[in-house]
Protein backbone atom coordinates (compact mmCIF):
# COMPACT_ATOMS: atom_id res chain seq x y z
CA UNK A 1 0.00 0.00 0.00
CA UNK A 2 2.79 2.50 0.94
CA UNK A 3 6.52 2.48 0.17
CA UNK A 4 7.13 2.83 3.48
CA UNK A 5 5.59 -0.16 5.26
CA UNK A 6 8.07 -2.71 3.56
CA UNK A 7 11.06 -0.81 4.77
CA UNK A 8 9.92 -0.19 8.29
CA UNK A 9 11.15 3.30 7.91
CA UNK A 10 7.98 5.68 8.06
CA UNK A 11 8.29 8.56 10.20
CA UNK A 12 6.55 8.06 13.72
CA UNK A 13 3.81 10.49 11.81
CA UNK A 14 2.83 8.36 9.02
CA UNK A 15 2.59 5.25 11.01
CA UNK A 16 0.15 6.86 13.37
CA UNK A 17 -2.03 8.21 10.61
CA UNK A 18 -1.77 5.19 8.58
CA UNK A 19 -3.05 3.20 12.00
CA UNK A 20 -5.65 5.50 12.55
CA UNK A 21 -6.77 4.91 8.67
CA UNK A 22 -7.19 1.33 9.08
CA UNK A 23 -9.80 2.34 11.68
CA UNK A 24 -11.83 3.88 9.42
CA UNK A 25 -11.28 1.87 6.53
CA UNK A 26 -12.57 -1.02 8.85
CA UNK A 27 -15.85 0.93 9.38
CA UNK A 28 -16.46 2.61 5.90
CA UNK A 29 -14.90 -0.04 3.42
CA UNK A 30 -15.34 0.77 -0.29
CA UNK A 31 -16.17 4.58 1.12
CA UNK A 32 -12.75 5.63 1.48
CA UNK A 33 -9.83 5.33 -1.08
CA UNK A 34 -6.50 3.72 0.01
CA UNK A 35 -4.43 5.95 2.24
CA UNK A 36 -1.45 7.92 1.11
CA UNK A 37 1.06 7.45 2.99
CA UNK A 38 3.39 10.20 1.98
CA UNK A 39 5.56 12.00 4.31
CA UNK A 40 4.46 15.70 4.01
CA UNK A 41 0.70 15.10 4.36
CA UNK A 42 -0.97 11.72 4.48
CA UNK A 43 -4.10 11.32 3.55
CA UNK A 44 -7.16 9.42 2.24
CA UNK A 45 -10.14 10.31 -0.06
CA UNK A 46 -13.99 10.24 0.29
CA UNK A 47 -15.05 8.42 -2.67
CA UNK A 48 -18.88 8.63 -1.53
CA UNK A 49 -19.10 12.50 -0.60
CA UNK A 50 -22.52 11.57 1.05
CA UNK A 51 -20.97 9.57 3.49
CA UNK A 52 -18.21 12.39 4.73
CA UNK A 53 -20.56 13.63 7.49
CA UNK A 54 -20.97 10.37 9.06
CA UNK A 55 -17.30 9.33 8.57
CA UNK A 56 -16.19 12.85 10.18
CA UNK A 57 -18.50 12.12 13.08
CA UNK A 58 -17.12 8.77 13.21
CA UNK A 59 -13.35 10.34 13.39
CA UNK A 60 -14.36 12.57 15.84
CA UNK A 61 -16.14 10.54 18.41
CA UNK A 62 -14.18 6.66 18.40
CA UNK A 63 -12.26 6.67 21.12
CA UNK A 64 -9.04 5.04 19.02
CA UNK A 65 -9.28 7.95 16.68
CA UNK A 66 -10.58 11.39 19.23
CA UNK A 67 -9.85 13.88 15.68
CA UNK A 68 -11.17 16.64 17.90
CA UNK A 69 -9.35 19.36 16.09
CA UNK A 70 -9.59 20.70 12.47
CA UNK A 71 -6.92 22.74 11.83
CA UNK A 72 -7.35 23.81 8.30
CA UNK A 73 -10.32 23.25 5.35
CA UNK A 74 -8.86 24.50 1.95
CA UNK A 75 -10.71 24.15 -1.37
CA UNK A 76 -9.32 23.03 -4.28
CA UNK A 77 -9.80 23.10 -7.66
CA UNK A 78 -9.17 20.11 -10.23
CA UNK A 79 -9.71 21.52 -13.74
CA UNK A 80 -8.11 18.35 -15.18
CA UNK A 81 -10.48 16.14 -13.60
CA UNK A 82 -13.47 18.74 -13.84
CA UNK A 83 -13.77 18.58 -10.33
CA UNK A 84 -13.28 20.82 -7.14
CA UNK A 85 -13.05 19.12 -3.80
CA UNK A 86 -11.90 20.16 -0.11
CA UNK A 87 -9.00 19.45 1.96
CA UNK A 88 -9.10 19.20 5.91
CA UNK A 89 -6.24 18.95 7.92
CA UNK A 90 -7.07 16.89 11.10
CA UNK A 91 -5.97 16.41 14.72
CA UNK A 92 -6.15 14.30 17.99
CA UNK A 93 -4.83 17.77 19.78
CA UNK A 94 -4.30 16.48 23.41
CA UNK A 95 -5.06 13.22 23.21
CA UNK A 96 -3.33 10.87 20.65
CA UNK A 97 -1.57 13.56 18.75
CA UNK A 98 -1.86 12.18 15.74
CA UNK A 99 -2.58 13.73 12.47
CA UNK A 100 -4.06 12.91 9.02
CA UNK A 101 -5.65 14.70 6.07
CA UNK A 102 -9.25 13.91 4.25
CA UNK A 103 -10.01 14.53 0.72
CA UNK A 104 -13.45 15.31 -0.58
CA UNK A 105 -14.41 16.08 -4.31
CA UNK A 106 -17.26 17.00 -6.56
CA UNK A 107 -18.17 17.68 -9.61
CA UNK A 108 -16.86 21.24 -10.69
CA UNK A 109 -20.33 22.29 -11.95
CA UNK A 110 -22.98 22.02 -9.70
CA UNK A 111 -21.10 19.90 -6.82
CA UNK A 112 -22.53 19.98 -3.84
CA UNK A 113 -20.75 18.23 -0.08
CA UNK A 114 -22.46 17.41 2.99
CA UNK A 115 -21.14 20.49 5.45
CA UNK A 116 -19.25 18.80 8.97
CA UNK A 117 -19.88 22.11 9.98
CA UNK A 118 -22.00 20.51 12.83
CA UNK A 119 -19.13 18.54 13.83
CA UNK A 120 -16.38 20.69 13.79
CA UNK A 121 -16.92 24.56 14.31
CA UNK A 122 -14.00 25.45 12.50
CA UNK A 123 -15.54 23.98 9.31
CA UNK A 124 -18.39 26.67 9.39
CA UNK A 125 -16.27 29.88 8.44
CA UNK A 126 -13.98 27.93 6.50
CA UNK A 127 -16.65 25.88 4.11
CA UNK A 128 -18.30 29.38 3.78
CA UNK A 129 -15.18 30.48 2.44
CA UNK A 130 -14.20 27.90 0.35
CA UNK A 131 -17.64 28.78 -0.91
CA UNK A 132 -16.94 32.02 -1.75
CA UNK A 133 -13.96 30.89 -3.65
CA UNK A 134 -14.47 27.81 -5.58
CA UNK A 135 -18.32 27.79 -5.63
CA UNK A 136 -18.98 24.31 -4.63
CA UNK A 137 -22.41 24.28 -2.20
CA UNK A 138 -22.35 22.85 0.92
CA UNK A 139 -25.45 21.22 2.06
CA UNK A 140 -26.93 21.32 5.44
CA UNK A 141 -24.32 24.30 6.42
CA UNK A 142 -26.22 26.64 8.80
CA UNK A 143 -25.38 29.77 6.88
CA UNK A 144 -23.74 29.10 3.51
CA UNK A 145 -23.01 32.50 2.28
CA UNK A 146 -19.93 34.39 1.07
CA UNK A 147 -17.72 35.78 3.61
CA UNK A 148 -14.72 38.05 2.10
CA UNK A 149 -16.35 38.87 -1.30
CA UNK A 150 -19.10 40.76 -1.72
CA UNK A 151 -22.62 39.32 -1.72
CA UNK A 152 -22.76 40.72 -5.12
CA UNK A 153 -19.87 39.27 -6.37
CA UNK A 154 -19.98 37.55 -9.50
CA UNK A 155 -17.84 33.96 -10.26
CA UNK A 156 -15.54 32.50 -7.92
CA UNK A 157 -12.02 34.10 -7.98
CA UNK A 158 -10.05 31.22 -6.92
CA UNK A 159 -11.20 28.81 -9.51
CA UNK A 160 -8.51 28.37 -12.51
CA UNK A 161 -10.74 29.40 -15.56
CA UNK A 162 -11.79 32.43 -13.42
CA UNK A 163 -12.67 35.86 -15.27
CA UNK A 164 -12.70 38.76 -13.03
CA UNK A 165 -15.71 40.68 -13.96
CA UNK A 166 -15.87 44.14 -15.88
CA UNK A 167 -17.06 46.73 -13.75
CA UNK A 168 -19.12 46.29 -9.96
CA UNK A 169 -21.04 48.86 -8.94
CA UNK A 170 -20.31 51.51 -11.74
CA UNK A 171 -16.55 51.02 -10.51
CA UNK A 172 -13.86 49.57 -13.42
CA UNK A 173 -12.52 46.29 -11.87
CA UNK A 174 -9.43 45.47 -13.77
CA UNK A 175 -7.00 47.90 -12.63
CA UNK B 1 -56.75 60.81 38.77
CA UNK B 2 -56.10 63.11 36.29
CA UNK B 3 -54.46 62.18 33.08
CA UNK B 4 -51.80 64.26 31.01
CA UNK B 5 -53.24 63.98 27.65
CA UNK B 6 -50.22 65.72 26.25
CA UNK B 7 -48.06 62.71 27.33
CA UNK B 8 -49.60 60.64 26.12
CA UNK B 9 -47.36 59.26 22.97
CA UNK B 10 -46.62 56.29 21.30
CA UNK B 11 -46.56 53.71 24.51
CA UNK B 12 -45.75 55.86 27.35
CA UNK B 13 -48.45 57.11 29.47
CA UNK B 14 -47.92 59.72 32.13
CA UNK B 15 -50.63 59.93 34.20
CA UNK B 16 -50.62 62.27 37.90
CA UNK B 17 -52.11 61.13 40.68
CA UNK B 18 -53.97 63.15 43.69
CA UNK B 19 -51.16 63.75 45.79
CA UNK B 20 -49.03 65.04 42.87
CA UNK B 21 -47.16 61.71 42.45
CA UNK B 22 -46.59 61.41 38.32
CA UNK B 23 -47.22 57.57 37.02
CA UNK B 24 -45.18 56.61 33.79
CA UNK B 25 -46.66 54.00 32.52
CA UNK B 26 -44.11 52.51 29.99
CA UNK B 27 -45.73 49.52 27.51
CA UNK B 28 -42.66 49.25 25.34
CA UNK B 29 -41.88 47.34 22.71
CA UNK B 30 -39.54 44.53 23.48
CA UNK B 31 -38.39 43.73 20.06
CA UNK B 32 -34.29 43.58 19.33
CA UNK B 33 -32.98 46.64 18.30
CA UNK B 34 -30.35 46.16 15.48
CA UNK B 35 -26.96 47.73 16.35
CA UNK B 36 -24.32 48.04 14.02
CA UNK B 37 -20.47 48.33 15.26
CA UNK B 38 -18.03 48.85 12.88
CA UNK B 39 -16.36 48.71 10.16
CA UNK B 40 -14.92 52.40 11.51
CA UNK B 41 -15.36 51.44 15.20
CA UNK B 42 -11.79 51.83 17.23
CA UNK B 43 -12.44 48.92 19.50
CA UNK B 44 -12.36 46.56 16.31
CA UNK B 45 -9.26 46.88 15.79
CA UNK B 46 -9.57 47.51 11.96
CA UNK B 47 -12.27 46.90 9.78
CA UNK B 48 -14.43 44.58 11.25
CA UNK B 49 -18.28 45.04 11.31
CA UNK B 50 -19.86 43.40 14.03
CA UNK B 51 -24.15 43.18 13.39
CA UNK B 52 -25.11 43.09 16.72
CA UNK B 53 -28.76 42.13 18.10
CA UNK B 54 -29.78 43.86 21.41
CA UNK B 55 -32.23 43.44 24.03
CA UNK B 56 -32.05 46.76 25.83
CA UNK B 57 -28.19 46.33 27.44
CA UNK B 58 -27.82 42.94 26.27
CA UNK B 59 -26.13 41.71 23.19
CA UNK B 60 -28.37 38.60 21.74
CA UNK B 61 -26.12 38.02 18.61
CA UNK B 62 -23.22 39.53 17.21
CA UNK B 63 -22.88 38.16 13.97
CA UNK B 64 -19.61 39.20 11.99
CA UNK B 65 -18.88 40.87 8.85
CA UNK B 66 -15.23 40.06 7.34
CA UNK B 67 -13.43 40.87 4.21
CA UNK B 68 -13.32 44.43 4.07
CA UNK B 69 -9.38 44.11 3.95
CA UNK B 70 -9.73 41.55 1.89
CA UNK B 71 -6.74 41.62 -0.41
CA UNK B 72 -6.79 37.97 -2.44
CA UNK B 73 -3.74 36.50 -0.72
CA UNK B 74 -4.34 33.49 -2.35
CA UNK B 75 -5.35 34.83 -5.88
CA UNK B 76 -1.92 36.53 -5.55
CA UNK B 77 0.23 33.37 -4.86
CA UNK B 78 -1.27 31.34 -8.04
CA UNK B 79 0.42 34.45 -9.83
CA UNK B 80 3.85 34.86 -8.76
CA UNK B 81 6.94 32.79 -7.38
CA UNK B 82 7.65 30.70 -4.31
CA UNK B 83 10.07 33.10 -3.03
CA UNK B 84 7.95 36.08 -3.92
CA UNK B 85 5.21 35.20 -2.01
CA UNK B 86 7.25 36.07 1.31
CA UNK B 87 6.44 40.09 1.42
CA UNK B 88 2.80 39.13 0.57
CA UNK B 89 2.15 37.33 3.62
CA UNK B 90 4.36 40.11 6.13
CA UNK B 91 1.19 41.82 5.16
CA UNK B 92 -1.08 39.21 6.49
CA UNK B 93 -0.68 39.57 10.17
CA UNK B 94 1.19 43.04 9.90
CA UNK B 95 2.16 43.37 14.03
CA UNK B 96 4.02 40.09 13.77
CA UNK B 97 5.62 39.64 10.22
CA UNK B 98 8.39 37.20 11.07
CA UNK B 99 6.75 34.69 12.00
CA UNK B 100 4.25 34.75 9.05
CA UNK B 101 7.53 34.46 6.84
CA UNK B 102 8.76 31.49 9.27
CA UNK B 103 5.53 29.48 9.01
CA UNK B 104 5.81 29.93 5.43
CA UNK B 105 9.25 29.26 5.11
CA UNK B 106 8.69 26.06 6.82
CA UNK B 107 5.79 24.94 4.68
CA UNK B 108 7.94 25.35 1.41
CA UNK B 109 11.31 23.81 2.92
CA UNK B 110 9.16 20.61 4.11
CA UNK B 111 8.26 19.93 0.13
CA UNK B 112 11.54 21.05 -1.19
CA UNK B 113 13.80 19.02 1.58
CA UNK B 114 16.69 21.33 2.31
CA UNK B 115 19.08 21.46 5.31
CA UNK B 116 19.01 25.29 7.38
CA UNK B 117 22.38 26.41 8.33
CA UNK B 118 22.26 26.35 12.50
CA UNK B 119 23.12 30.09 12.72
CA UNK B 120 20.18 30.95 10.40
CA UNK B 121 17.86 28.66 12.73
CA UNK B 122 18.90 30.68 15.79
CA UNK B 123 18.68 33.98 14.01
CA UNK B 124 14.90 32.85 13.00
CA UNK B 125 13.89 32.15 16.50
CA UNK B 126 15.84 35.56 17.78
CA UNK B 127 13.36 37.32 15.43
CA UNK B 128 10.50 35.41 15.79
CA UNK B 129 10.04 36.08 19.32
CA UNK B 130 11.31 39.12 19.34
CA UNK B 131 8.44 39.55 16.81
CA UNK B 132 6.27 37.77 19.25
CA UNK B 133 6.84 40.66 22.17
CA UNK B 134 6.03 42.94 20.07
CA UNK B 135 2.54 41.88 18.73
CA UNK B 136 2.38 41.02 22.54
CA UNK B 137 2.82 44.53 23.46
CA UNK B 138 0.03 45.69 21.13
CA UNK B 139 -2.18 43.43 22.06
CA UNK B 140 -1.87 44.40 25.56
CA UNK B 141 -1.26 47.81 25.07
CA UNK B 142 -4.56 48.14 23.08
CA UNK B 143 -7.02 46.20 25.22
CA UNK B 144 -5.90 48.28 28.00
CA UNK B 145 -7.32 51.31 25.41
CA UNK B 146 -10.36 49.67 25.02
CA UNK B 147 -11.39 49.19 28.90
CA UNK B 148 -10.19 52.99 29.41
CA UNK B 149 -6.91 52.58 30.22
CA UNK B 150 -4.77 55.07 28.26
CA UNK B 151 -0.84 54.50 30.26
CA UNK B 152 0.06 51.18 29.14
CA UNK B 153 -0.94 51.40 25.98
CA UNK B 154 2.33 53.98 25.94
CA UNK B 155 4.63 51.87 27.78
CA UNK B 156 3.96 49.24 25.13
CA UNK B 157 4.76 51.46 22.18
CA UNK B 158 7.76 53.01 23.91
CA UNK B 159 9.05 49.50 24.58
CA UNK B 160 8.11 48.03 21.24
CA UNK B 161 9.69 50.84 19.54
CA UNK B 162 13.12 49.17 20.61
CA UNK B 163 12.09 46.06 19.23
CA UNK B 164 11.48 47.62 15.84
CA UNK B 165 14.43 49.09 15.61
CA UNK B 166 16.53 46.10 16.37
CA UNK B 167 14.36 44.45 13.47
CA UNK B 168 14.95 47.77 11.39
CA UNK B 169 18.78 47.49 12.25
CA UNK B 170 18.56 43.22 11.06
CA UNK B 171 15.98 43.49 8.22
CA UNK B 172 16.26 47.46 6.94
CA UNK B 173 12.37 47.51 7.40
CA UNK B 174 10.00 48.00 10.59
CA UNK B 175 6.69 46.15 10.24
CA UNK B 176 7.13 44.38 6.46
CA UNK B 177 10.60 42.88 6.81
CA UNK B 178 11.15 40.20 3.83
CA UNK B 179 13.37 39.21 6.39
CA UNK B 180 13.61 35.22 6.61
CA UNK B 181 13.69 33.40 2.95
CA UNK B 182 13.06 30.00 1.78
CA UNK B 183 16.23 28.22 2.80
CA UNK B 184 17.85 30.96 4.91
CA UNK B 185 17.36 34.38 6.08
CA UNK B 186 18.44 37.68 3.33
CA UNK B 187 21.18 38.56 5.44
CA UNK B 188 23.11 37.85 8.55
CA UNK B 189 22.62 39.54 11.39
CA UNK B 190 24.65 43.05 12.25
CA UNK B 191 27.69 43.13 14.31
CA UNK B 192 27.23 43.45 18.13
CA UNK B 193 23.14 42.75 16.81
CA UNK B 194 23.40 39.74 19.97
CA UNK B 195 24.71 42.43 22.61
CA UNK B 196 22.36 44.98 21.97
CA UNK B 197 19.68 42.13 21.85
CA UNK B 198 21.23 41.28 25.11
CA UNK B 199 20.80 45.21 26.64
CA UNK B 200 17.07 45.47 25.44
CA UNK B 201 16.35 41.82 27.18
CA UNK B 202 18.33 43.51 30.30
CA UNK B 203 15.96 47.10 30.09
CA UNK B 204 12.70 44.92 29.59
CA UNK B 205 12.73 42.34 31.85
CA UNK B 206 11.87 45.11 34.44
CA UNK B 207 9.33 46.66 32.33
CA UNK B 208 7.50 43.72 31.75
CA UNK B 209 7.13 43.22 35.60
CA UNK B 210 6.11 46.43 35.46
CA UNK B 211 3.59 46.53 33.03
CA UNK B 212 2.13 43.31 33.83
CA UNK B 213 1.37 44.86 37.50
CA UNK B 214 0.45 48.04 36.23
CA UNK B 215 -2.64 45.94 34.50
CA UNK B 216 -3.10 42.72 36.17
CA UNK B 217 -3.23 44.59 39.54
CA UNK B 218 -5.55 47.03 38.76
CA UNK B 219 -9.07 46.59 40.23
CA UNK B 220 -10.85 47.95 37.50
CA UNK B 221 -9.25 46.29 34.41
CA UNK B 222 -9.63 42.54 36.67
CA UNK B 223 -13.19 43.87 37.13
CA UNK B 224 -14.07 44.67 33.62
CA UNK B 225 -12.17 41.16 32.37
CA UNK B 226 -12.45 38.73 34.94
CA UNK B 227 -15.48 35.75 33.83
CA UNK B 228 -16.42 37.56 30.78
CA UNK B 229 -16.90 35.63 27.67
CA UNK B 230 -15.66 32.30 29.01
CA UNK B 231 -15.07 29.48 26.67
CA UNK B 232 -14.14 26.10 28.02
CA UNK B 233 -11.85 23.80 26.61
CA UNK B 234 -13.38 21.59 24.60
CA UNK B 235 -15.70 23.99 22.56
CA UNK B 236 -12.50 26.05 21.94
CA UNK B 237 -10.84 22.91 20.77
CA UNK B 238 -13.65 22.11 18.38
CA UNK B 239 -13.77 25.81 17.27
CA UNK B 240 -10.40 25.25 16.15
CA UNK B 241 -8.60 27.94 18.74
CA UNK B 242 -5.08 28.07 19.01
CA UNK B 243 -2.38 29.99 20.43
CA UNK B 244 -2.74 32.15 23.57
CA UNK B 245 -6.86 31.58 23.15
CA UNK B 246 -6.61 27.85 23.82
CA UNK B 247 -4.20 28.51 26.32
CA UNK B 248 -6.32 30.75 27.94
CA UNK B 249 -8.74 27.91 27.89
CA UNK B 250 -6.53 26.24 30.13
CA UNK B 251 -5.38 23.53 27.09
CA UNK B 252 -1.47 23.39 27.65
CA UNK B 253 -0.68 23.56 23.69
CA UNK B 254 2.09 24.85 21.53
CA UNK B 255 3.16 23.94 18.74
CA UNK B 256 6.80 24.83 19.37
CA UNK B 257 6.26 22.15 22.52
CA UNK B 258 3.64 19.80 20.54
CA UNK B 259 4.87 20.21 17.09
CA UNK B 260 8.14 21.18 17.36
CA UNK B 261 10.00 22.78 14.89
CA UNK B 262 13.77 24.73 14.26
CA UNK B 263 15.57 24.42 17.18
CA UNK B 264 13.05 24.80 19.83
CA UNK B 265 13.20 21.03 20.85
CA UNK B 266 16.61 22.33 22.24
CA UNK B 267 15.58 25.40 24.07
CA UNK B 268 13.98 24.83 27.45
CA UNK B 269 10.32 27.60 28.11
CA UNK B 270 7.25 26.91 29.90
CA UNK B 271 4.21 27.24 28.43
CA UNK B 272 2.04 29.33 30.52
CA UNK B 273 -1.52 28.51 31.45
CA UNK B 274 -3.95 30.13 33.92
CA UNK B 275 -4.27 27.95 37.28
CA UNK B 276 -7.77 29.36 37.82
CA UNK B 277 -6.00 30.87 41.74
CA UNK B 278 -6.15 34.18 40.05
CA UNK B 279 -8.61 34.46 36.82
CA UNK B 280 -11.67 32.20 35.97
CA UNK B 281 -10.69 29.44 33.29
CA UNK B 282 -11.60 30.73 29.90
CA UNK B 283 -12.13 34.58 30.45
CA UNK B 284 -10.71 37.70 28.98
CA UNK B 285 -8.67 37.56 32.27
CA UNK B 286 -6.88 34.22 31.35
CA UNK B 287 -6.10 35.10 27.90
CA UNK B 288 -4.61 39.05 28.66
CA UNK B 289 -2.38 36.91 31.67
CA UNK B 290 -1.11 34.27 29.63
CA UNK B 291 0.16 37.16 26.85
CA UNK B 292 1.82 38.96 29.61
CA UNK B 293 3.46 35.59 30.80
CA UNK B 294 4.37 34.82 27.44
CA UNK B 295 6.58 37.44 26.88
CA UNK B 296 8.95 36.72 29.83
CA UNK B 297 9.17 33.50 28.52
CA UNK B 298 10.08 34.75 25.09
CA UNK B 299 12.41 36.68 26.92
CA UNK B 300 13.93 33.56 28.12
CA UNK B 301 13.93 31.64 24.71
CA UNK B 302 15.99 34.52 23.63
CA UNK B 303 18.39 34.88 26.41
CA UNK B 304 19.64 31.17 25.69
CA UNK B 305 19.56 31.40 22.38
CA UNK B 306 22.15 34.36 22.26
CA UNK B 307 24.31 31.77 24.83
CA UNK B 308 24.29 28.43 21.67
CA UNK B 309 23.86 30.26 18.75
CA UNK B 310 27.11 29.46 16.62
CA UNK B 311 29.42 32.68 15.56
CA UNK B 312 29.38 33.67 12.24
CA UNK B 313 32.76 32.91 10.90
CA UNK B 314 32.67 31.45 7.34
CA UNK B 315 28.38 31.86 7.61
CA UNK B 316 26.50 32.75 4.19
CA UNK B 317 22.99 33.06 5.33
CA UNK B 318 22.11 32.61 1.53
CA UNK B 319 23.85 29.16 1.27
CA UNK B 320 20.69 27.18 1.37
CA UNK B 321 18.46 29.77 -0.35
CA UNK B 322 17.51 27.77 -3.87
CA UNK B 323 18.56 29.31 -6.86
CA UNK B 324 15.38 28.59 -8.56
CA UNK B 325 12.57 27.15 -6.26
CA UNK B 326 10.43 24.17 -8.06
CA UNK B 327 9.59 21.66 -4.92
CA UNK B 328 8.47 17.84 -6.45
CA UNK B 329 4.76 17.12 -6.42
CA UNK B 330 3.13 17.27 -3.34
CA UNK B 331 0.77 18.57 -1.21
CA UNK B 332 2.31 19.93 2.39
CA UNK B 333 0.05 21.59 5.42
CA UNK B 334 3.17 23.43 6.87
CA UNK B 335 2.60 25.62 10.43
CA UNK B 336 4.31 27.19 13.56
CA UNK B 337 3.10 29.15 16.44
CA UNK B 338 2.12 32.62 15.65
CA UNK B 339 1.59 35.21 18.43
CA UNK B 340 -2.09 34.77 18.10
CA UNK B 341 -2.16 30.96 17.07
CA UNK B 342 -1.55 28.49 14.67
CA UNK B 343 -0.57 30.03 11.16
CA UNK B 344 -0.38 27.19 8.72
CA UNK B 345 -0.39 27.11 5.06
CA UNK B 346 -1.74 24.59 2.86
CA UNK B 347 0.01 24.58 -0.81
CA UNK B 348 0.12 22.23 -3.38
CA UNK B 349 3.09 21.88 -6.22
CA UNK B 350 2.98 20.17 -9.57
CA UNK B 351 6.31 19.60 -9.50
CA UNK B 352 6.86 21.46 -12.61
CA UNK B 353 6.15 25.03 -11.99
CA UNK B 354 7.94 27.82 -10.05
CA UNK B 355 4.56 28.96 -8.55
CA UNK B 356 2.52 27.08 -6.71
CA UNK B 357 -1.20 25.46 -7.55
CA UNK B 358 -2.78 26.31 -4.72
CA UNK B 359 -1.21 28.20 -1.52
CA UNK B 360 -4.02 28.67 1.34
CA UNK B 361 -3.03 30.24 4.61
CA UNK B 362 -4.89 29.04 7.91
CA UNK B 363 -5.37 32.48 9.87
CA UNK B 364 -5.18 31.87 13.47
CA UNK B 365 -7.45 35.08 13.79
CA UNK B 366 -10.18 34.22 11.42
CA UNK B 367 -10.46 30.89 13.47
CA UNK B 368 -10.39 32.81 16.93
CA UNK B 369 -13.13 35.34 15.51
CA UNK B 370 -15.13 32.38 14.41
CA UNK B 371 -15.96 31.89 17.90
CA UNK B 372 -17.80 35.36 18.38
CA UNK B 373 -21.17 34.82 17.80
CA UNK B 374 -21.07 32.03 20.66
CA UNK B 375 -18.89 34.59 23.17
CA UNK B 376 -21.20 36.91 23.03
CA UNK B 377 -24.30 35.66 23.20
CA UNK B 378 -25.73 37.31 26.75
CA UNK B 379 -23.24 39.75 26.97
CA UNK B 380 -23.31 43.52 27.71
CA UNK B 381 -22.01 45.84 24.81
CA UNK B 382 -18.94 47.10 27.38
CA UNK B 383 -18.11 43.37 27.67
CA UNK B 384 -19.04 42.73 23.90
CA UNK B 385 -15.98 44.93 23.99
CA UNK B 386 -13.73 43.42 26.08
CA UNK B 387 -13.99 39.79 24.33
CA UNK B 388 -12.91 41.28 20.79
CA UNK B 389 -10.10 43.32 22.53
CA UNK B 390 -8.76 39.37 24.03
CA UNK B 391 -9.47 37.95 20.74
CA UNK B 392 -6.60 40.32 19.79
CA UNK B 393 -7.82 40.14 16.08
CA UNK B 394 -5.38 41.86 13.55
CA UNK B 395 -7.89 42.08 10.34
CA UNK B 396 -4.91 42.12 7.95
CA UNK B 397 -4.87 38.58 8.59
CA UNK B 398 -8.34 37.19 9.08
CA UNK B 399 -9.27 39.16 5.50
CA UNK B 400 -6.12 38.26 3.82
Amino acid sequence: MSDFEIGGAAPQSVQQAAAAYEVVREMFGGAVSDFDANEFMPFFEVLEPEKWPDIALFMRDHPKLKFNYMACLSGVDYPDDEKLGIVCNLESLGIFGHRIAVKVKCSREGGVIPTVAYVWHTANWHEREAYDMFGMQFSGHPDLRRILCPEDWEGFPLRKDYKVQESYHGIKVPY
Amino acid sequence: MQELGMAEQGSIRVTRKDDNVVVIEKDLATEEMVLSMGPQHPSTHGVLKLECLTDGEVVTSAEPYLGYLHRCFEKHCEMVDYPAIVPYTDRMDYLAGMNNEWAYCIAVEKLLDIEIPRRVEFIRVIVSELNRIASHLVAIGTYAIDLGAFTPFLFCFRDREHILSLLEWASGARMLYNYIWIGGVAFDVPVDFNKRVKEFVDYFRPKAVELSSLLTENEIFVKRTKGIGIMPADVAINYGWSGPMLRGSGVQWDLRRNDPYSVYPELDFRIPVPDGKFTDIGDCLSRHLVRALEIEESLSIIEQCLLKMPGSEGFNPRIAVPKRVRPKAGEVYGRAENPRGELGYYIQSDGKSTKPLRCKARSSCFVNLSAMKDLSKGQLIPDLVAIIGSIDIVLGEVDR
